[in-house]
């Protein structure tokens, strides 16, 4: 089968973009998206042009590294799955296929379809963490955790912080993806000590780094490859308001030996 | 000749880590914040020592290629981890996971290394567990476990078919909090292309930031390696496509020696490959084989669909073969038997490169829904990628390269012969021997970032005075940074034909025929032939786009590739080297056959790998002796204080 692709091809942040037209060469229905755009890029070599600079790696939709916006929506026409686990059986003969790169102000473009996510790893740092020390842990099995509990931790620590959620949102929202890991935490027991706090300090960051705000259009939901519900938005909106109620926490009387 | 002293403690071995943690000298805390330490990678192993050591209170740089930690290929492992919990009351043990993995590595790893692992398992669950990983839970609220290839015991831990992710952001969210509190500087899109060694010892490293092509150079009084295997040496393999050699192997080429590189796994539960565009083969978890049944057909050319293939006329080879272990016998075994299968004629697919991974009858003892809260993402997975389904009729499975159990050498401390230069995880040699168990990966991983590597690396800085490390004005920093500044331009200028890409393909393709599950002499030779002159060819007619100072994803993979055709020889060298079969290692001249009397007593099968311990019960560490010379092996004798080196039966 062939596609003609139109491509976004930016040199850097600086530089003005635009949409370039390219005719694949004969491709196999059985090529993930992300082949097709090995089998583009080594065309492009041989005709001495410059690839396409796209962001990827484990290919198998679990590391959060590729993105692209296909035809209008990130990671591509299904549901629940990412970039690199799209098939060009998925298209048809002759199809016209739109790349864009995911776009949004906290995510400034490096190259063509690849730009930069570092803002979820600074929103992270603020309290997406249960402070432990390595070497302090009790035994596992000493803090038992009800299965539903650890069942629903486990569906929203499964988001793989590829950042389709804001790409997807009109406003550039990151709440889908803060409030994965918010809840991620505070659904557990050992994550109770720092649950409000944690929310706080998260949100602040994410609204520090330019995401927007969220007004529940469910569009992130829609996109998200391991389909991260709603729901956890509602939760952490719960704890934030709640931590919102209680307050920065005193600060102790100073202390001495 | 490098000197190679393994540093293993005297004493029992079940007593060894516990006196040397003790005889192991102390920073005090004044004195660590002056230490730097460069720590390269944050897979589990890197995140999880960047962490550690940094809450100890120790200066801590850390690079990384990715955007971000969570994105290394430790986030791709499905099944588990192992540890010897005995939470399910099965006769497991510390002895019995040590006894398994060192059985299970075919007796080619150094026990008191292994002893260890198994030791300190049991902390990993619990520190994992306090930072919030979602392990699988039973109603009660206790901690699940399941089975694993080469055990007989359930010691795997779990989080659905995602562990390694899990266990992933739980060292990323360690490592997270560790940079927001300044004690981690976190450099992202940095990609280490050189060590720096100063009078003999590790003092730094050369690195290019991935966005503007710059590069800079940083000094540190010790340097620690935690950069993950080289399976992408075959080109199509498990890994990620980012996944590479470069810091070990520059490492190699400044004196560190590379410890066992033929030693490969090669899984034998993947989606088999289907077309020459492939980038990539996906696993499916080994866990599967706990309900998945493997057979082929009994009859060689049989193209009956699977489902009209009656029970008389299947193969259930596994269990036919080594009935005490059946579907869940070792993974060098098991792929093995999956070729041998092909290679009579009974594979099946279009290919006729694959087996059956068969659900029925589980489906039918558990039902969908148990299945599908086992194994659901596996089954979407394989839905995804194949457009079958999985729960109609079964997989179709075949081995391919999945993780490297050699590496560079390291001593009990995990120092390499360089003093300073620490390796961690996949990328040292240490604990794996010949062949790896399932689920050990991320043990090892994660004991050796959380717990071995932060009590022994002050053996070593504490020999070296605070605050004197060489400042990055040091003549050898400029001479390093030169050397890899050249090197970039030397691709940039190449006027060539081929694209790095292409010639990663050709060196899969050599690596993957003469260097793959069989090896022979009359191969190894003709690939050593093959790829001298692929690496000539390589100089020649490169071909790379763009500049050197913008992101450039092409001139990333031809460094890369450039590392891996010169490790595809030594890894090639070094299996020609080794005249036995081992684990992962199998010679063709070096088989049991039906006339040995261990066939005869029913310990193993015709066809099962011969060891030889009177010529081959060592480490082969190679060094590095110039381009243009064979590399000097050196080795180190593996002596066994209570294990005996026995026949590996699993039968």
């Amino acid at each position: 089968m062939k596609v003609q692709l139109k491509v976004w091809r930016q040199k850097n942040r600086n530089s003005p973009g635009k949409f370039v037209i390219y005719d694949s060469p004969d491709l196999n229905p059985n090529m993930s998206f992300l082949e097709m755009l090995d089998v583009v890029n080594e065309s492009l070599a041989s005709k001495s042009e410059e690839p396409i600079a796209f962001d990827h790696d484990c290919r198998e939709g679990i590391c959060g590294t590729c993105s692209l916006v296909i035809d209008g929506k990130p990671h591509g026409p299904h549901k629940g799955v990412a970039t690199c686990q799209t098939y060009m059986r998925s298209f048809k003969e002759g199809d016209q296929i739109v790349i864009e790169p995911f776009r949004a102000k906290a995510f400034p473009l490096i190259k063509d379809l690849v730009v930069d996510r570092k803002a979820f790893d600074r929103i992270q740092q603020k309290g997406g963490f249960i402070s432990v020390r390595t070497g302090s842990a009790p035994d596992a099995n000493s803090i038992p955790v009800p299965k539903d509990n650890a069942d629903l931790a486990m569906d929203a620590a499964q988001c793989i912080g590829c950042g389709a959620c804001v790409a997807a949102c009109k406003n550039a929202s990151a709440m889908l993806f803060v409030s994965a890991k918010v809840s991620h935490l505070g659904l557990l027991p050992q994550g109770q000590p720092e649950r409000h706090r944690r929310v706080k300090a998260m949100v602040d960051q994410m609204d520090e780094e330019g995401f927007g705000a969220c007004t529940v259009t469910g569009a992130c939901e829609a996109v998200c490859p391991k389909s991260i519900s709603l729901d956890f938005i509602a939760r952490m909106n719960r704890d934030y308001l709640v931590a919102l109620a209680k307050g920065d926490a005193k600060k102790p009387a100073a202390g001495g030996a | 000749m490098a000197t190679l002293h393994s540093n293993v403690p005297s004493g029992p071995l079940a007593t060894k880590w516990e006196n040397h943690k003790f005889n192991s000298k102390l920073i005090n805390p004044a004195n660590k914040r002056k230490y730097r330490i460069i720590v390269v990678g944050a897979g589990l192993t890197g995140a999880s020592a960047a962490a550690t050591l940094a809450e100890l209170g120790y200066e801590v740089q850390n690079f990384v290629f990715h955007d971000s930690p969570r994105r290394a290929h430790s986030v791709a492992a499905q099944g588990g981890i192992n540890a010897a919990k005995n939470y399910q009351n099965d006769g497991d043990s510390v002895h019995r996971l040590f006894y398994d993995t060192i059985k299970g590595g075919d007796f080619r790893s150094r026990e008191a290394n292994v002893h260890r692992l198994a030791e300190v398992s049991v902390q990993i669950i619990d520190q994992c567990a306090a930072q919030g990983v979602p392990f699988a839970r039973e109603y009660g609220g206790l901690l699940d476990n399941r089975s694993f290839g080469g055990a007989q015991v359930s010691r795997t831990f779990y989080a659905r078919g995602q562990t390694g992710q899990q266990l992933l952001l739980g060292a990323y969210s360690a490592l997270s909090r560790n940079v927001a509190n300044g004690g981690v500087k976190l450099h992202t899109h940095s990609e280490m292309l050189d060590l720096v060694v100063v009078d003999g010892q590790a003092k730094g490293i050369v690195v290019r930031n991935l966005q503007t092509g710059e590069l800079t150079r940083h000094a540190a009084d010790a340097v620690v390696l935690a950069t993950g295997g080289y399976g992408n040496v075959f080109n199509l393999s498990t890994y990620a496509r980012g996944a590479n050699t470069t810091a070990i192997w520059r490492a190699y080429r400044r004196g560190a020696c590379f410890g066992n590189p033929c030693f490969t796994q090669i899984h034998p539960t993947c989606i088999p490959v289907s077309g020459d565009y492939q980038s990539k083969l996906t696993l499916m978890s080994e866990s599967l084989r706990n309900d998945g049944r493997i057979w082929a057909p009994a009859k060689v050319g049989d193209k009956r669909a699977p489902g009209d293939i009656p029970e008389s006329d299947r193969d259930y080879f596994l269990e036919r073969m080594y009935g005490a272990f059946g579907n869940l016998a070792p993974r060098d075994v098991a792929s093995r038997a999956a070729k041998t299968v092909c290679d009579e004629g009974r594979g099946v697919g279009a290919t006729g490169l694959g087996v059956y991974l068969d659900f029925a009858e589980s489906i039918k003892r558990l039902g969908d829904e148990k299945i599908r809260e086992r194994y659901g993402n596996l089954f979407a997975m394989y839905h995804e990628i194949t457009a079958e389904d999985a729960y109609k009729a079964p997989m179709r499975i075949y081995p391919a390269v999945h993780y490297t159990m050699g590496g560079l050498w390291v001593d009990y401390n995990l120092m390499s012969n360089l003093p300073g230069l620490f390796v961690l995880g996949e990328a040292n040699f240490s604990d794996h021997g010949a062949n790896r168990l399932g689920a050990s990966a991320l043990m090892q991983g994660l004991s050796d970032g959380y717990f071995v590597l932060p009590t022994t690396i002050s053996n070593y800085l504490a020999t070296q005075a605070p605050s004197k490390r060489p400042p990055v004005s040091h003549a050898v920093f400029s001479d390093v940074e030169t050397d890899v500044r050249n090197r970039v331009q030397r691709y940039i200028d190449g006027k060539g034909k081929r694209t790095p890409g292409s010639y990663h393909k050709e060196l899969g393709k050599i690596m993957w025929e003469y260097c793959g599950m069989a090896r022979n002499r009359t191969g190894l030779e003709k690939a050593l032939g093959l790829l001298g002159n692929l690496r000539e060819e390589y100089r020649q007619n490169l071909h790379v786009s763009g500049e050197a100072a913008e992101w450039n994803q092409s001139l990333e993979s031809a460094g890369r590739v450039e590392d891996f055709i010169e490790l595809g020889e030594l890894m090639c060298r070094d299996a020609l080297e080794r005249e036995e079969s081992c684990g992962g290692h199998f010679r063709e001249e070096f088989q049991y056959t039906k006339d040995d009397p261990e066939v005869r007593n029913g310990l193993v099968n015709p066809g099962d790998v011969k060891r030889d311990d009177g010529r081959f019960a060592h480490v082969a560490a190679w060094e590095f002796a110039g381009s243009d010379r064979p590399p000097i092996l050196n080795r180190e004798e593996l002596k066994y204080e209570e294990v005996k080196m026995s026949t590996r039966s699993y039968k």
